[in-house]
């Protein structure tokens, strides 16, 4: 029962690390119908920045993360003025592989600026543990189950009461008729960009305790992708949801098998969900006719 | 400028337009055979990896290119195809016949994926694959009974009828033979109507039903023989590096394969020729150039990645049919010479097309 809870809890803390992620393929999916295969490198630049400075300039931690998720949040923007901007109207395949080249270079730049190392963040939090029973919790895990609600209350709040919000949603679901209805598109787009490099800089923040932080850690960009479309892509609570399915089946499979079936399970789950429910948990796209 | 008299409706068709055009592939072949006679061995082992590398572009062409299909997960095929080939070939098998088979496994396993594929489209597909490639490169790391896991696989040296091909010379000739005869095979089958029928698919898989292409035969057929050459070239690296370990065949490889498709102009054959010799060359480059570069930046392992990524976005961004592209361009240029336009290759940019309905 404790070794249950234990990796249920485990999971579900990387499932909100995966699900953050997935946040961010979604929200840049619906603005644009573009894949941002570059996402889990937002991811590691964000925990890197927060290194950055919190070690090395030994700021205090609080004004560190947000001023991190506003650097990162300026780079997500710099990204579409510069490059995703000039690829609108791309075939889909074209800007896929814009986003995996990006992913690359921003990878090498890492290493370059921070090196191969392995890097830690230090937080308030960092080696608190509570204690329930025998179940043993970091802190750091709380920690991370607890930002990705808040920041699901806060998104939703934003979409739903805010003019910016508001006008998001409406250039993602018909972007033809949100430009004759006067909303800067062109904006809108950029700001979506912004906002999802913003959360994935969160996302760093709150998996960096987890984890040594590497130029590499961006390669869960790609477990977060699986938990996006096992969620439904297109779905912002999907994406939520199929980020926790994954991290807990990932943590039960690899507690009962062993690491290689648990490093794979996510794989398997999205060929699975591909083949018999392509659309994901919650559907949200409908087959387009002819 | 040239104008060739059409007298059937099958020159259309025809391998190669006019005289002049044929003369110039038999003197690059002429060059290629006699190349090792003047080439060092260097340059010879680089040759003979942009062969294989060509052969596993021409597959990825043949499903990318040609029917629209995006795998990003290739590496998997051309994983599979080595140590199957590796596998059987220690066991006692022939080289002759151990090639050719794990070309048929790699290209059954090839069906099943394309089978699975009509049910997805465009990016799913593409992803489907990845996990697909995540997954073979983990069941080859943790399975060392068969693969020798993490510690390596030993292929032993190339050898038909106690014939050594190992020396560098003789495994250039095969990888070669390897090479016209997929080409030949390949140039055959885009103008039979197969694969004229991949592309009616690429270019609208509703107007491809309704002049009657069966999208499942189709599709599964694409698949088949994409993963079938790729597992051959698989096959023929796996002399080339003569260790296999799983790092050998990562994620890092199929995007690798993916650039040379679109850096080399997608949808040409041609664009496999320079998508490679772009893949085997920049490496060189990039070695020479660290002698110039600060340290700080030449030691950094994250050169090759950045240069790659690099280039990739530039070719996307301002020239998405690659080098052939870039080619067809320069050569209209100088057939027209003062009278070439350059609106001719004007692209078309267009809304945003939607992929779903609201």
């Amino acid at each position: 029962m404790d070794t249950i809870l234990q990796l249920l809890l485990k999971g579900i803390s990387q499932g909100c690390v995966y699900g953050l992620i997935a946040l961010g393929f979604v929200l840049i999916y619906k603005a644009t119908e573009m894949i941002n295969f570059a996402q889990g490198e937002l991811m590691m630049i964000g925990a890197l920045i927060a290194v950055t400075f919190t070690e090395y300039l030994q700021w205090n931690y609080f004004v560190a993360v947000v001023l991190t998720v506003l650097a990162t949040g300026f780079i997500g923007l710099l990204l579409e003025r510069s490059l995703l901007r000039r690829m609108i109207g791309e075939p889909p395949f074209a800007v896929l592989m814009v986003t995996i080249g990006l992913g690359f270079v921003l990878r090498a730049l890492a290493g370059m600026i921070w090196g191969h190392d392995p890097q830690e963040l230090r937080t308030p939090y960092s080696d608190a543990v509570i204690s329930m029973g025998d179940v043993f919790v970091g802190v750091s895990n709380l920690v991370v189950i607890g930002g990705t609600i808040a920041l699901c209350i806060a998104l939703f709040l934003f979409f739903r009461y805010t003019r910016i919000g508001i006008a998001m949603q409406a250039s993602s679901q018909n972007q033809l008729a949100a430009y004759y209805l006067g909303i800067p598109v062109k904006r809108i787009v950029a700001f979506t960009w912004a906002l999802s490099a913003g959360i994935a800089a969160i996302a760093g923040i709150l998996f960096a305790p987890l984890t040594a932080i590497t130029p590499n850690i961006g390669f869960s960009g790609i477990k977060a992708f699986a938990a996006a479309i096992v969620g439904g892509f297109g779905s912002l609570p999907g994406a939520i949801i199929g980020g926790l399915a994954i991290g807990i089946v990932e943590q039960f499979m690899q507690y009962n098998f062993g690491k290689g079936l648990g490093d794979t399970s996510a794989y398997f789950m999205l060929l699975l969900m591909l083949l018999v429910r392509p659309s994901g948990l919650i559907a949200s796209t409908q087959k387009k006719k002819v | 400028m040239r104008f060739v008299l059409k007298t059937n409706y099958g020159r259309d068709i025809d391998i190669f337009k006019h005289r002049a055009h044929a003369s110039w592939y038999f003197l690059l072949i002429a060059a290629l055979l006699l190349a090792p006679l003047v080439l060092d061995v260097f340059y010879e082992k680089q040759l003979t990896e942009l062969f294989i590398w060509a052969i596993a572009g021409a597959g990825l062409m043949l499903l990318t290119g040609y029917s629209g299909l995006v795998s990003l997960g290739h590496v998997a095929f051309m994983a599979l195809g080595a140590y199957i080939h590796a596998i059987l070939y220690s066991r006692g098998w022939p080289l002759f016949l151990s090639i050719p088979t794990s070309a048929l496994i790699t290209g059954g396993i090839g069906v099943l994926i394309g089978v699975a594929s009509l049910r997805m489209t465009g990016i799913y597909l593409a992803i489907a694959t990845l996990a697909f490639a995540m997954i073979v490169e983990k069941v080859i790391a943790h399975w060392p009974a068969l693969t020798g896991g993490h510690s390596g696989f030993r292929v032993d040296d190339p050898a038909v009828f106690g014939y050594s091909l190992d020396s560098s010379t003789a495994y250039y000739y095969t990888c070669l033979t390897a090479l016209v005869l997929v080409f030949f095979g390949v140039i055959n089958l885009l103008r039979s109507p197969t694969g004229r029928s991949f592309i009616a698919v690429r270019d609208s898989e509703i107007s491809a039903q309704a002049m009657g292409v069966n999208l499942l035969q189709t599709k599964t057929l694409a698949f088949a023989l994409s993963a079938g050459l790729t597992g051959l070239a698989g096959a023929l690296y796996a002399h080339r590096i003569g260790f296999l370990f799983p790092d050998a065949f990562t994620i890092m490889t199929s995007i690798m394969l993916l650039m040379l498709v679109v850096v080399g102009g997608l949808g040409s054959l041609h664009g496999v020729i320079f998508g490679a010799f772009f893949i085997t060359i920049v490496p060189q480059i990039i070695a020479i150039a660290r002698d110039w570069l600060p340290t700080g930046i030449a030691q950094s392992g994250g050169l090759e990645p950045l240069v790659f990524g690099g280039v990739l976005i530039l070719f996307l961004m301002f020239e998405p049919l690659g080098i052939y592209g870039r080619w067809v361009k320069i050569r209209l240029f100088f057939s027209q010479f003062p009278l070439y336009r350059k609106k001719t290759f004007l692209r078309q940019k267009s809304y945003l097309k939607t992929e779903r309905v609201h």
